[in-house]
């Protein structure tokens, strides 16, 4: 199964070449942003797509790394970059306690439990003054002023993200982790560990979740817990990306974060200022019709589904002459 | 001791509405075996229903429960029929789909209400939401006992209703097993679209009974929907009489909380006890009362 063919450096060489050709900070931030959830959109998609583990409490390890981050300035008085390095394994630890925890809760109720421990986390940041600021916040300044090493930071991390997910799916524990997701007795039965195997796989998503928050606190240079501990903004949008996109496959949530966030600005700048201002209301009226809409009519997301969508198209095209007929 | 008594006496009022999201749950959970993610929502439409008409056509909160129970029914059995029970036929990855169509349902019901109403915070003031009574040290607020009475009574007939009429048997029978029922010549379909409804309604109820003494924004769902699990996950997953004694145990929890611990922690209580349930009681408390 070669997934990786020379055409999919494509959009790679695109993404690669677009901030130089688009002299704007306006739509590099929106790529920046798109590239960011294609991180936390795949990472999601190897735990709950290959994996079965529907998460929804993805904001714990993004919360995590971007408080990292925020800490090592605020605390250790060292740069947030150092955030970058931490970030990560402190989410993985978080993890991996976590899956401790609720691994042994399986479908809906695995689901359930990550949301009860990311509002906790939620809570707990607001709460504990001392450690995080509270609401207030955490605020650093930005290293750089131009959008370009961020921009070239972020696609590094998308690329090495998909790469390492690509590489993870077509080991010996890919083929583990779907075993898992489609009968964890039989693939226990068959000798393996379901508590090991799902532990790996969050381990790995969570890391580059970590990743992306520290990232975030870098770019952003604001945190606060109602931002990176959302369970809207982010557990929820995590899922929304793996859907739209198509879970358990690897081009998905990459396609559904470029199309969630392009979708997201679109609405929320009324249309780049063409249409009146209140459409700008609508822009998460519109994940929720097309939530609905993806798993009602193409239940594997864009790129599950993409085989169907072009049938469509072709049909649409070839069908006319033989209803001719009729 | 008074404060305890009087922390403890707001929890088991409180609890009782709580009871009512719960039960409406807990009744969803055990027919079609899925978490409804979009009950809290569902209830703040009820809550919106309940505003509009005490807003403009100056009606009571209690009195609106006759229109917005009826309603949310509708609201329901739309849901179920055209949203939820055509996805039993589709072929996807994940079997999660149903509650993250819920998700997504959440998500439109909230908007749509934003889009109307805007994010402001609404309140509907009765001549009793401040009135209080005494008696024996501890006051009780009029608002919450009548609403906490309503909620019994409410709770009753729908125990009546699923014991003894024909119907409510066979919502039963499809909670048991689904499989079963169908060889019984129960209509499995149109019970869980009832279902849907009926859990709506009493989302609906708890929302209109929860108004005057509580504020309503658009986002008010969310927590909800995190209350109405914990106390599911809290009674034993479709048990009836356990969501009882999960709203209750979850209301006096909270509000033990609010008082000992912190305002600010008061929705933490919830989910670490929920947490903790799930670990060391994954039954939940049915696995002691054995209903």
């Amino acid at each position: 199964m070669k997934v990786i063919r020379w055409s999919t450096l494509v959009p790679l060489l695109i993404l690669m070449v677009f901030p130089v050709i688009v002299d704007s900070d306006y739509y590099r931030h929106i790529f920046i942003i798109a590239l960011m959830w294609v991180v936390i959109g795949s990472s999601w998609n190897l735990l709950a797509g290959y994996t079965g583990q529907v998460s929804f409490g993805h904001a714990i390890f993004f919360g995590t790394g971007a408080y990292t981050a925020g800490l090592c300035v605020t605390k250790l008085g060292i740069s947030a970059w150092w955030g970058m390095l931490f970030g990560g394994p402190v989410a993985v630890l978080v993890g991996l306690i976590i899956g401790w925890i609720c691994f042994r809760l399986r479908g809906p109720y695995f689901a359930l439990a990550t949301i009860a421990v990311g509002e906790i986390f939620r809570i707990g940041a607001t709460v504990w003054r001392d450690l995080t600021e509270g609401m207030q916040g955490i605020l650093i300044i930005q290293t750089f002023r131009s959008k370009i090493p961020y921009y070239y930071l972020a696609l590094f991390l998308a690329a090495a993200c998909v790469y390492a997910i690509y590489r993870v799916v077509n080991s010996k524990w890919g083929f583990y982790f779907v075993a898992i997701r489609e009968d964890e007795d039989a693939a226990e039965s068959m000798g393996i560990s379901g508590f090991r195997y799902k532990s790996l796989s969050l381990a790995v998503s969570s890391f580059f979740t970590g990743l992306a928050g520290a990232f975030y606190m870098n770019y952003m240079a604001f945190i606060d817990p109602h931002v990176v501990f959302s369970l809207h903004y982010i557990s929820i949008m995590a899922i929304l990306v793996g859907i739209i996109g198509g879970v358990g496959t690897l081009w998905g949530p990459p396609a559904g974060a470029f199309i969630m966030v392009l979708l997201q600005e679109t609405f929320r700048s009324s249309f780049f200022g063409l249409l009146p201002k209140w459409v700008s209301e609508g822009h998460v009226l519109v994940f929720g019709l097309l939530v609905i809409f993806v798993i009602r009519f193409m239940a594997n997301g864009i790129i599950g589904d993409w085989h169907k969508i072009r049938q469509i198209w072709s049909r649409a095209k070839s069908l006319p002459p033989a209803a001719a007929g009729n | 001791m008074e404060v305890f008594l009087q922390t403890l006496v707001s929890g088991v009022l409180i609890g009782g509405i709580y009871a009512l999201v719960g039960l409406g749950m807990t009744l969803i959970m055990g027919v079609m075996k899925i978490i409804n993610l979009a009950h809290g929502q569902l209830m703040m439409i009820a809550m919106y229903i309940t505003f509009v008409l005490f807003e403009y056509l100056h009606l009571d909160p209690y009195f609106s429960l006759l229109i917005a129970m009826p309603s949310l029914f509708v609201l329901g059995v739309i849901i179920q029929k055209y949203f939820l029970n055509p996805l039993l036929k589709v072929d996807s990855i994940l079997p999660e789909n149903q509650v993250l169509m819920t998700v997504g349902i959440g998500m439109v019901l909230t908007e749509v209400i934003r889009f109307i109403f805007h994010s402001d915070y609404k309140s509907v003031k009765t001549s009793y939401s401040s009135d209080f009574i005494y008696a024996g040290g501890i006051s009780y607020n009029v608002a919450m006992v009548i609403a906490f009475m309503i909620a019994v009574l409410l709770t009753l007939l729908l125990f009546f209703f699923l014991l003894k009429t024909d119907i409510g048997r066979s919502v039963r029978a499809t909670a048991q097993n689904k499989d079963a029922a169908l060889l019984m010549g129960i209509n499995a379909e149109w019970i869980t679209i009832f279902t849907y409804g009926l859990g709506s309604a009493l989302a609906a109820a708890a929302g209109s009974l929860l108004l005057p003494i509580y504020y309503l924004f658009p986002d008010i769902g969310g927590p909800f929907t995190l209350k109405a699990f914990v106390i599911t996950i809290l009674g034993g997953l479709g048990s009836t009489v356990g969501a009882i004694v999960g709203g209750v145990v979850l209301g006096v929890a909270e509000s033990l909380g609010a008082t000992y611990i912190s305002m600010a922690l008061k929705d933490a209580v919830g989910m670490v006890i929920f947490l903790l349930v799930l670990i060391f009681l994954p039954g939940g408390l049915k696995a002691w009362t054995k209903i």
